[in-house]
């Protein structure tokens, strides 16, 4: 949902897995709502990660281990490869989280994430695997993502690393609008278009 | 300036470059199914928007139409609801829709290019991240999110940063039983399928320009499982023969203008791609998937890598995915008892695919304890199958057609591979639980699928060829 991102300053959920694709992320068989309630994708987010085949709690899956939360969702490299589904984005909004940092996403999962308001964070690979480490050391340990200064801090190492993101979605972000905005107003230039290569 | 096909088709349909920020994109067509634009329809009914160029748009259900009895009402309420509002918004909006049942209907991969309305020079995006399947045709065709089939319906635009670009040549000869689907997953082998992510892709050398058009879709088609955001293939006179008399593609005067157009689209001698990779043929042979990830594949007659190739970062997920497979490191696949097999997708749901497919099954019999899906992508392609008189050979051989849509490959309809089963199928994506919740799937081609379900194993085709 739209909603301006500033600092965010939050515990997180470690999933180093490598490749974790959308299906995984929220299973096909949850795309079959014809709205865009988070909130049921939200609790269907991992679905099959969360809860074994015969319906009861996975204990072993990080989502279902009281010893972590928060609003940061931390994955190995190839975050959200496969199916371009945007209800990946609408769970993993939906379950509470705002930030996403690997070291790599996949394009459209990406686009996704920025199309909900939620912020992909790349990170180095080394920056990650130190911060793995640290949150398996302390599961309460902070990070703080600071969308205007774009840096990422680990702060119990106190390590911090610069991430990319264009000026024109980090505006969009800083002020909850969207790229629908933006194109409507932008209809002239359109019809302009079309007029020269009709 | 690079001067690559990719360049000139993409920089023509730039409108504005937003400033420090992506590129505002020109869409000549979107599709739409079921899945992935209800919510797309509902973001324009709440601020009010009617579609902006509703005749660059086409709709139809795909992903949940059962493959049988499809003359009847769908039996699952909820699929039945999302396939009905397809059909009430493309109403309500004035789109065209090619609903169940229309002779038109099918998977929105096949449809596309089988109709003509996927052509050379081309803008195309749908909700669906196969959508880089038209780039067959030489157009620069990619998936998108649903937020971004909303931006298409309220502007025929859409902002994006520019891909970079990426050439992969392919040069030599296909040896006996290599397919399309063979290159594709020796590709997805050879870069990851994180390898093209950030890139579109041009697909040369002498085995692409080879390639049938229902090739070169299915090649095009799994671009996605490399991350690649797209790939395609420069027009050429394969394309033109495919396209010529097509429902939808120019006629008379306009198809010579066309074509005089579409033979300027290629890259330039003196193209300069971010990146170029080039195989060869001769270290291609029939493939297999042995994991979760289209990536994870090898020759038939390989054995699955022992965990002391994988790099470090990446066992954790390995061992998960071999564990979930039930298959051990190091062991080969050959003669590994089949449950499933399927036929079909916008992966090889093609006419092409089915003539391989009865290639192998013409003079025997389905393995008695496998059960065989065999799905055309379209009504056009079942036509097709019946007037080459190939459903008499399938029928023959103990194989039952069924209905078109995507069914097993996503399982969202009825085909769904029951938990802990081994289905060889010929979609896209071996992902844990894509053919339904426990499924096991081994990606593969049509030769590879039939010889596995004549002999009930996996089996190289090449020895029944």
């Amino acid at each position: 949902m739209k909603q301006k991102f500033d600092i965010i300053t939050s515990t997180c959920v470690p999933l180093p897995l490598e490749n974790v694709d959308t299906d995984q992320i929220i299973p096909a068989r949850f795309l079959k709502a014809t709205t865009r309630e988070e909130s049921f994708f939200g609790e269907n987010l991992f679905r099959d990660w969360r809860y074994h085949a015969d319906g009861t709690l996975n204990k072993d899956f990080v989502l279902n281990d009281p010893a972590y939360g928060g609003e940061i969702l931390v994955a190995g490299k190839n975050f959200g490869s496969g199916s371009s589904r945007e209800h990946a984005a609408w769970a993993i909004a939906g379950y509470g989280f705002r930030v996403v940092i690997s070291s790599f996403f996949a394009d459209i999962h990406k686009n996704n994430e920025l199309n909900n308001f939620v912020l992909p964070v790349v990170v180095s690979e080394d920056f990650l695997s130190e911060l793995f480490a640290s949150i398996k050391a302390d599961p309460k340990m902070l990070v703080e993502v600071d969308l205007p200064h774009q840096t990422v801090t680990n702060k119990a190492t106190g390590r911090s690393e610069r991430f990319e993101i264009n000026g024109y979605k980090k505006y969009c972000l800083m002020n909850a609008l969207d790229d629908i905005d933006f194109l409507l107003e932008n209809k002239d230039k359109i019809e302009a278009w079309e007029q020269q290569h009709a | 300036m690079a001067n690559t096909l990719f360049d000139k088709i993409w920089d023509k349909h730039v409108v504005q470059y937003v400033e420090d920020g992506p590129q505002q994109l020109y869409i000549d067509r979107l599709y739409c199914h079921e899945v992935t634009s209800p919510q797309a329809f509902a973001g324009m009914r709440a601020r009010g928007l009617k579609c902006f160029r509703p005749d660059h748009i086409y709709c139809m259900p795909d992903h949940n139409t059962p493959t049988h009895d499809q003359d009847k009402p769908i039996e699952d309420p909820v699929s039945k609801a999302q396939v009905d509002a397809l059909a009430k918004n493309a109403a309500d909006f004035g789109l065209t829709h090619f609903g169940m049942m229309n002779p038109k209907n099918g998977i929105i991969h096949v449809v596309g290019p089988e109709r003509g309305l996927s052509l050379p020079g081309m803008t195309i995006v749908c909700g669906d991240s196969h959508t880089s399947t038209h780039g067959a045709v030489g157009a620069v065709a990619f998936g998108i999110g649903t937020s971004e089939v909303e931006m298409v319906m309220a502007s025929q635009c859409i902002l994006q940063q520019k891909p970079k670009s990426m050439r992969i040549n392919i040069e030599g000869e296909l040896g006996k039983g290599v397919t399309a689907k063979d290159v594709a997953l020796y590709l997805m082998s050879q870069l990851t399928t994180s390898g093209a992510t950030g890139y579109f892709v041009e697909y040369a050398g002498s085995v692409v320009r080879n390639l049938s058009m229902e090739g070169r879709l299915t090649l095009c088609n799994l671009s996605i499982e490399m991350g690649a955001r797209g790939g395609f293939i420069a027009p050429d006179e394969v394309t033109f023969a495919y396209l010529k008399g097509r429902e939808y593609a120019p006629k008379g005067e306009d198809w010579d203008k066309a074509v005089a157009y579409w033979k300027t689209l290629k890259s330039g001698d003196d193209a300069v791609f971010d990146k170029e990779l080039t195989f060869q043929a001769a270290d291609i042979e029939p493939r297999i998937t042995y994991g979760t990830n289209p990536g994870m594949g090898i020759g038939v007659t390989e054995a699955v890598p022992s965990i002391d190739t994988i790099p470090e970062a990446g066992r954790a997920s390995y061992l998960k995915s071999l564990d979930y497979m039930g298959f051990q490191p190091g062991e080969k696949l050959l003669g590994k008892p089949v449950d499933y097999v399927f036929l079909g997708a916008c992966t090889n749901g093609r006419i092409e695919d089915f003539r391989a497919f009865a290639s192998i099954a013409k003079g025997r019999k389905k393995a008695a304890h496998v059960v065989a899906w065999l799905v055309p992508g379209s009504w056009m392609v079942a036509d097709q199958i019946k007037a080459e008189g190939l459903d008499k050979i399938l029928e023959d051989a103990g194989f039952e057609l069924r209905q078109p849509g995507c069914s097993a490959c996503l399982a969202m309809n009825d085909d769904k591979i029951p938990a802990g089963k081994l289905a060889v199928s010929t979609s896209n994506r071996n992902f844990e639980g894509r053919q339904g919740p426990g499924a096991r799937t081994v990606l593969a081609s049509p030769l590879v699928a039939a010889a596995a379900a004549v002999t009930g194993v996996i089996t190289d085709p090449r020895t029944l060829m």
